[in-house]
């Protein structure tokens, strides 16, 4: 086997002679971190009152967000995606869906990946934010009744705030399972950086330099994202609470 | 209003079936391979042979800090390089082959984490029970430790094969016609791409739900 490795294809014109492939990489790592922010975003958002409905006593209110999860588990991402994509602009009203399909290519591409990746987290956050909550025991929930709170106060001010600081290690993991997701949007042509690898293997035919690349910039993602979120578990601790864990 | 035509669905399903029979191929040869290959790295894992617990740690840690879509490129682009090093001749169809490897090789990463946390599950006193009435380690892993770790981890591993038979739609990025691949493009074909691909999600849906409610099941007899 004959391999040239040329580490320096990252520095030569792409065709149309306007910038680097390290740019391209570049370019693919910012959409990787756009798409995969605004989706963690978007999942937390939708995910925590999901999980607060999950054990609220009101037998409509948890069918619903279990509903929600169900649908959303059990259907591979790549699926969902594609069905954001291709088909729910075919099913909104006919004005809505023919704009979508009018602008942008790559503006059509990041909605979909966003909408998919958000609400398929989402249905994950959910399951943790129920499990958070389900692990504090029924004495902080009554406690805070007691004190003559309301139920939704007794959630925002008793429940969440330790909810939160527990699940804080699991929900690391989830947002780097989202970074990971992420790379799905490259089955509907979103630069991201997976795509860009292809791109370059198509363009250089230096595959494995291109690969190298890639992988450790998602390896780099992800150390920095267990950096932040060790801090953040740090700052937020409960002094006394949690020690044995 | 869109309307819906889902006559190309019935004639398909010869076609269909056929990804099927793929995807499945893929889900149980990445079970099989993934489980054992992930039960040897769990015990490299826990091995007091420090270099042998370093490589398996890396190994574990690589894979779950990877994309799936990237390992399956990665691996279309060494798996066919691979064999045509070790025995010349050019293999028909890559693909298959290259998906089987990633998704195995991915896999076991998973697994053995899960594998881990059941062997060290097990309470310590068996194993030092085991070796005090004269066993081997050989002998105390596999006839002692292995069988209760795995009873505890059943429900745990088949959770994660149905997240792994979800994943197997991926191997659209190498082309492969999976089930998915396949009703994506019977539904390009006939232009029907609406209906094909709420159908193939439609199925997907299905099988996972009753696939989780057994587990489900399972886990609460256990418990």
């Amino acid at each position: 086997m004959h391999y040239h490795w040329n580490w320096l294809v990252f520095l030569s014109r792409v065709p149309s002679g306007e910038t680097t492939y390290l740019a391209w990489l570049l370019v693919g790592l910012q959409w990787t971190v756009a798409l995969s922010l605004l989706s963690w975003i978007t999942a937390l958002v939708i995910g925590t009152p999901l999980g607060v409905l999950r054990t609220v006593p009101n037998r409509w209110l948890s069918g619903f967000a279990a509903a929600y999860v169900a649908i959303f588990r059990n259907i591979p991402l790549l699926v969902q995606l594609f069905i954001w994509y291709f088909v729910v602009p075919e099913l909104v009203p006919r004005n809505l869906g023919d704009w979508f399909k009018q602008t942008n290519p790559l503006f059509q591409e990041f909605i979909a990946s966003w909408l998919c990746l958000g609400l398929f987290t989402a249905a994950r956050v959910t399951e943790q934010v129920r499990a958070g909550i389900n692990s504090l025991g029924r004495g902080q929930q009554g406690a805070g009744l007691a004190m003559g709170l309301t139920l939704p106060q007794t959630y925002r001010y008793v429940l969440l705030p330790m909810a939160f600081r527990i699940i804080l290690p699991p929900l690391t993991s989830e947002f780097l399972n989202t970074i990971k997701n992420s790379a799905v949007a490259t089955t509907v042509g979103l630069v991201e950086l997976s795509r860009q690898a292809q791109q370059l293997v198509d363009y250089t035919a230096q595959p494995y330099e291109a690969f190298i690349a890639v992988t450790l910039l998602y390896l780099a993602l992800n150390g920095l994202v267990m950096f932040f979120m060790h801090v953040l578990e740090r700052r937020t601790r409960v002094p006394g609470y949690m020690v044995s864990r | 209003m869109y309307e819906f035509d889902w006559s190309s669905i019935p004639g398909a399903l010869p076609y269909l079936a056929h990804g099927a029979i793929i995807t499945l191929e893929i889900t149980f040869t990445a079970i099989i391979v993934g489980i054992v290959w992930g039960t040897l790295l769990a015990v490299a894992r826990l091995s007091s042979i420090t270099i042998l617990a370093r490589l398996a740690a890396l190994y574990v840690n690589l894979f779950r800090s990877i994309p799936l879509v990237m390992v399956i490129l990665w691996f279309f682009l060494i798996v066919p390089q691979a064999i045509q090093s070790l025995f010349g001749g050019a293999i028909q169809d890559i693909r298959l082959t290259s998906a089987l490897v990633a998704f195995s090789l991915f896999q076991a990463a998973y697994y053995s984490e899960i594998i881990r946390a059941g062997i060290q599950s097990v309470p310590k006193g068996q194993a030092e029970a085991a070796y005090a009435v004269g066993m081997r380690y050989r002998q105390v892993m596999l006839l002692v430790v292995l069988p209760q770790a795995f009873r505890n981890m059943v429900p745990l591993l088949l959770t994660q094969s149905i997240i792994l038979f979800q994943d197997t739609a991926l191997v659209y990025v190498i082309g492969l016609g999976d089930f998915f691949g396949t009703a994506q493009r019977v539904g390009e074909r006939d232009g029907r791409i609406v209906e094909l691909l709420l159908f193939a999600g439609a199925v997907y849906f299905v099988i996972c739900s009753a696939s989780s409610y057994v587990v489900k099941r399972l886990q609460e007899r256990a418990a």
